[in-house]
């Protein structure tokens, strides 16, 4: 493997190595799987599963080991377009996408739909508005943007800010799923859970940096692409016999109908906006768009995203590999309602309205994990009606190999999926805030002079603290996954994305007004989440209303987007217009050719 | 700005923002005017899946991959064409 020091050989042979690596995965299975017939327990293969591919990140990580600042912030510039694609894809989908996202469309029906579009519409925003101008950049992060076009660390602080609070909600979201599957599937409680869990964030992405996390992501995309498709592709051949579950859920979406009108739902799994009744809210119209356009608008403003593109070897690879990010994503979004249909499917036809005592083996052995599948029979018929059983939404992933009837090993092989997917953004995250703290921090604002050694050590210093914190908060239990990551892209949206894109599109955008806007837009957007979470009375005798205009406080960025665009914009003309030297610095990055045209504050070295 | 011209940079610019304005006006499409109408879809029902449904569930979707990869050809088209584009 000493092709790993000598990357461009590596480069060249991207194809064959992961090639062999997917072929290696799959050999690895099959035998787990022939073990398991030969009677091996279950316990033994999930520890297999764990151990081994956390082991193979760790190896990734080791090789890719680096003492240099543009391998460790920005993989050296040379990951291929199709390959950042995939890393993007695993850097982005996490566990809420891979566990979570398929049970909330099982419980929201049409409205949960919500998640699937607004976690990929994003891309077309960072494709068309951001990407190929951040690569042409060609810093290290997100902050490094702000301080050169908003001349100054203010403008870089107020980005580090921003980017701190939206990635360490997300982060500690992430370490928390990571320490469920640690813990299920090894059997630890979840406070050990968790830290075990740290370990394996931190084999990924603590010599090697950014260029560690990528190739530790390619990896992680594989198995976890695999992992996801294999028991629905199952089921749905088994079902209707034809192996593309995306084309056959639209018969299950037919069954399930005939069979709410059997049973009596009211609210149809395909029925959009409708209220408990059935019937068209305007309520539920509004939330659902508004938070369509927030995760989209904090999609293109994460900055663990947004550094992908600071990695490829040019601005036209930048652009490509938007495209190759969002299919990859794509493969994984639009198989997700199927498994909400299958799993209804089931449901309705096999376990309503069937004696408790036979209901099937599936049902029986998540009752039994605590929390996770609670049957009451209210009226005491031995019969279990739709309102006795509540399922909740982690499981129906999880569970789906048991529906289909597959071998434990499909199941460990899940659990694997599952990791792989919040290790890759657990890595990710941590990566984005520890960077922005030792190069914009540290390096940009503390001691300009530090040598390269110096700011290597404060980096990965900085990543293991930042890492031991999110860890910490972690493992004390906040409340709901799924909020925590909405709201770390509300946070991201408010703040990020009008300094970002004004700073792009429009040259007359100046300091002040940049600054201001970004921080007014944030602190609204701060203001209603922290208000409407935690002191929702006060909240209410402010305002008169628990919400403004009924907007969810998931969806709070739609208040901070226009008020920083507007202020943006009118402080704009209000204020001194950029310099001559900052317009042909804009022009510059404008151009995929030519040499970026620095500002004499700029102060860049490379 | 030495080996282009103001005029050259200023066409070249206009064109980038005439095609970033068609990607986006396309992704307001996809992203929310469509499903404005998901209630009148869902009367359409194609292989099975209710159309308002199919659209938010994958129709959209593949036109999202559809626009990334689009603008990245378009706007290679665009540079090469004021040469601009990376050698």
């Amino acid at each position: 493997m000493a092709t790993k020091t000598e990357g461009s050989t590596f480069i060249d042979n991207l194809g064959k190595i992961y090639g062999y690596y997917t072929g290696g995965f799959l050999g690895f299975t099959i035998l787990l799987a022939i073990l398991e017939q030969l009677g091996v327990p279950n316990k033994v293969i999930g520890y297999a599963f764990v151990f081994l591919t956390i082991g193979v990140y760790a190896l990734i990580g080791w090789l890719s080991r680096t003492a240099q600042l543009s391998e460790y912030y920005v993989a050296g510039r040379r990951v291929p377009a199709f390959y950042n694609g995939m890393a993007t894809g695993a850097d982005w989908m996490s566990a809420a996408s891979f566990i979570s996202m398929a049970g909330g469309l099982y419980l929201q029906g049409y409205d949960g739909l919500a998640y699937v579009l607004g976690w990929t519409g994003g891309y077309v925003l960072v494709a068309s508005l951001f990407a190929p101008y951040l690569r042409k950049f060609g810093q290290f992060t997100v902050p490094d943007f702000l301080g050169v076009r908003y001349e100054g660390n203010l403008a870089r602080v107020c980005g580090v800010i921003v980017l701190f609070s939206a990635s360490f909600t997300y982060i500690v979201a992430q370490t928390f799923g990571i320490g469920i599957i640690a813990s299920r599937f090894l059997g630890i409680s979840f406070e050990i859970a968790v830290f075990v869990g740290l370990v394996g964030i931190l084999v990924c992405s603590m010599l090697g940096g950014m260029r560690a996390v990528t190739w530790t992501q390619v990896a992680q995309y594989i198995i976890l692409i695999i992992a996801y498709l294999t028991p629905i592709v199952w089921l749905s051949t088994k079902k209707y016999g034809i192996p593309i579950p995306e084309l056959t859920y639209g018969q299950a979406l037919q069954d399930i109908a005939a069979l709410e009108s059997k049973l009596g739902i009211v609210k149809g799994h395909v029925a959009a906006f409708a209220d408990a009744k059935g019937q068209f809210s305007w309520d539920r119209f509004v939330n659902y768009f508004a938070l369509i356009l927030c995760l989209m608008v904090g999609t293109a403003s994460l900055p663990h995203i947004l550094m992908r593109y600071f990695t490829t070897p040019s601005v036209r690879e930048a652009r490509q590999s938007v495209g190759w990010s969002i299919f990859f994503i794509f493969l994984l979004y639009f198989t997700a309602p199927a498994y909400a249909a299958f799993a209804k499917l089931e449901v309705y036809s096999n376990v309503i309205g069937q004696p408790i005592a036979q209901l099937p083996a599936w049902v029986q052995n998540w009752s039994q994990v605590g929390g996770m599948l609670t049957i009451n029979d209210a009226n005491k018929d031995g019969i279990l009606q739709l309102a006795e059983l509540r399922i909740h939404q982690d499981i129906i992933v999880l569970s789906t190999p048991e529906i289909a009837g597959l071998p434990y090993v499909i199941s460990g092989l899940v659990a694997a999926g599952g990791l792989a997917a919040a290790l890759s953004t657990a890595d990710g995250l941590l990566l984005a805030i520890a960077n922005a703290l030792s190069h914009d921090i540290y390096y940009k604002m503390i001691d300009r002079t530090a040598s390269t050694t110096k700011r290597l050590v404060v980096a990965r210093a900085l990543l293991v603290i930042v890492a031991i914190c999110g860890a910490a908060v972690a493992s004390t239990r906040p409340s709901g996954i799924i909020q925590m990551v909405a709201w770390a892209f509300s946070l991201a949206a408010a703040g990020l994305f009008v300094p970002v894109v004004m700073g792009i599109w429009w040259k007359r955008t100046t300091t002040t007004a940049a600054i201001i806007g970004m921080m007014a837009g944030f602190v609204i957007c701060l203001y209603y989440l922290i208000m409407t979470r935690y002191f929702p009375e006060a909240f209410e005798a402010m305002w008169g209303a628990k919400l403004w205009f009924g907007i969810q406080n998931i969806s709070a960025a739609i208040f901070g987007l226009p008020v920083g665009f507007a202020l943006t914009w009118i402080l704009s003309y209000y204020t001194k217009a950029p310099s001559d030297e900052m317009q042909a610095f804009v022009d510059s990055i404008r151009r995929p050719k030519g040499a970026i045209a620095w500002t004499k504050a700029a102060e860049v070295h490379e | 700005m030495s080996e282009m011209s103001k005029d050259k940079m200023d066409a070249y610019w206009s064109e980038t923002q005439r095609l970033m304005f068609i990607i986006m006006a396309l992704w307001v499409f996809f992203s929310f005017v469509v499903h404005m109408f998901a209630l009148q879809l869902n009367n359409i029902v194609i292989l099975g899946f209710p159309l308002g449904f199919y659209m938010a569930a994958q129709g959209s979707l593949i036109a999202f991959v559809v626009l990334c990869f689009w603008n990245a050809s378009a706007q290679n088209k665009i540079d090469e064409k004021y040469g601009v584009a990376e050698d």
